[in-house]
């Protein structure tokens, strides 16, 4: 059979521009949640003090 | 996951847009008004960050319950023009990345809110996500035309969280702000569900428009306004909000009731523009965003 579909070309640029953007975006969300992190805990100790 | 590179068929990474997507943002902005309203109509001061810490928790749990919706819904959402488009049934991202994607934010949202509040509104929470994935999702909204009216009780935890994150108890005004939003659900979603009907019987969807007929429905939507009319107002005579509150609900809830009225007795034949249930539909959610405000204003300022 000749008329079966081809499977899509992989483009690895593509690829790479994910993996640059979800890296990236991790990046800032765990900075922000660790500096987050810090201020409740900064907050619970003075609840607590 | 993405798979190796030297793979013949490698499956792209999901794109982060397609996993916010996946929270239902326009939903989000809803759940996060009302739980902020919530915690600031509490009667107690709660730090900022705690209380910032403790919405985003609430919000993540609503993106959680969004995403293991659309997980599960995926095949649905294929037949329906409104929702073909979402990641999943686009093919745009696998099920298999969503499902890890909905369960992780589900923990994490736990997870934050048991740090930054208390283990009650980590409870309400946890008991929020379950009843929103699997009480409505996989069980009522398949089986019965009350799926909405059961289900609603999911939409309505985020101002008693909110609540209880400030204040680690429950009170009779924010269980009167989850019966409000409980008793707003069907008119509202009714509504849309008349002029998208055709879309819930191509998915074979028994919503009540489906099921019941629309002459039904729009007598059910003018019953449950009537209702949630009474529930709006109640605080006020009762003593949980001052005038502020009570004159805005009475305002506004005169207005739902009026296109209520226009949208429960009219009939309609092929063609219709269905103006009235769009406007019901746009005015419902509105409606929700001014009430709360009202009820922190009320809270604040005292006439």
């Amino acid at each position: 059979m000749t008329d079966e579909p081809k499977p899509a070309p992989f483009d690895e640029a593509e690829y790479r521009r994910r993996q640059r953007s979800r890296a990236n975006m991790m990046a800032w969300m765990l900075g922000a949640l660790a500096i987050l992190f810090f201020f409740i805990t900064i907050a619970k100790i003075q609840i607590f003090a | 996951m993405a798979q190796s590179l030297t793979h013949g068929e490698t499956a792209l990474p999901a794109d982060w847009r397609d996993l916010f997507a996946l929270t239902k943002p326009r939903v989000m902005s809803l759940v996060v008004f009302t739980a902020l309203c919530g915690l600031l109509a509490a009667p107690v001061s709660v730090p900022p960050v705690l209380a910032f810490s403790s919405i985003l928790a609430i919000a993540l749990g609503a993106g959680a319950s969004g995403a293991l919706n659309q997980w599960y819904e995926a095949g649905l959402d294929a037949k329906m023009k409104r929702t073909a488009g979402r990641p999943l049934p686009a093919g745009r991202l696998d099920p298999q990345t969503a499902l890890q994607f909905g369960i992780g934010l589900a923990a994490f949202s736990l997870f934050l809110m048991l740090f930054a509040s208390n283990w009650q509104a980590t409870l309400l929470l946890a008991v929020s996500i379950l009843f929103y994935v699997f009480i409505y999702t996989m069980w009522l909204k398949p089986r019965t035309p009350q799926n909405i009216v059961i289900g609603g009780a999911a939409g309505a935890f985020p101002p008693l969280i909110g609540w209880v994150a400030a204040t680690g108890s429950v009170a009779p005004l924010p269980v009167m702000l989850f019966l409000l939003i409980f008793l707003w659900t069907p008119p509202h979603f009714w509504a849309l569900a008349l002029f998208v009907r055709s879309d819930y019987a191509a998915a074979g969807i028994p919503m009540m428009p489906v099921v019941a007929g629309e002459k039904s429905t729009r007598r059910q939507i003018l019953f449950y306004a009537l209702i949630m009319a009474a529930a709006a107002i109640a605080p006020w005579p009762l003593g949980y909000t001052g005038a502020l509150y009570g004159w805005t609900a009475t305002i506004q809830s005169v207005l739902f009731v009026a296109l209520s009225v226009q949208v429960g007795t009219r009939t309609t034949g092929e063609g219709d523009l269905m103006q009235p249930e769009k406007r019901l539909f746009a005015y419902s959610i509105a409606y929700l965003f001014i009430l709360f405000g009202a009820v922190v204003a009320d809270h604040w300022w005292t006439i």
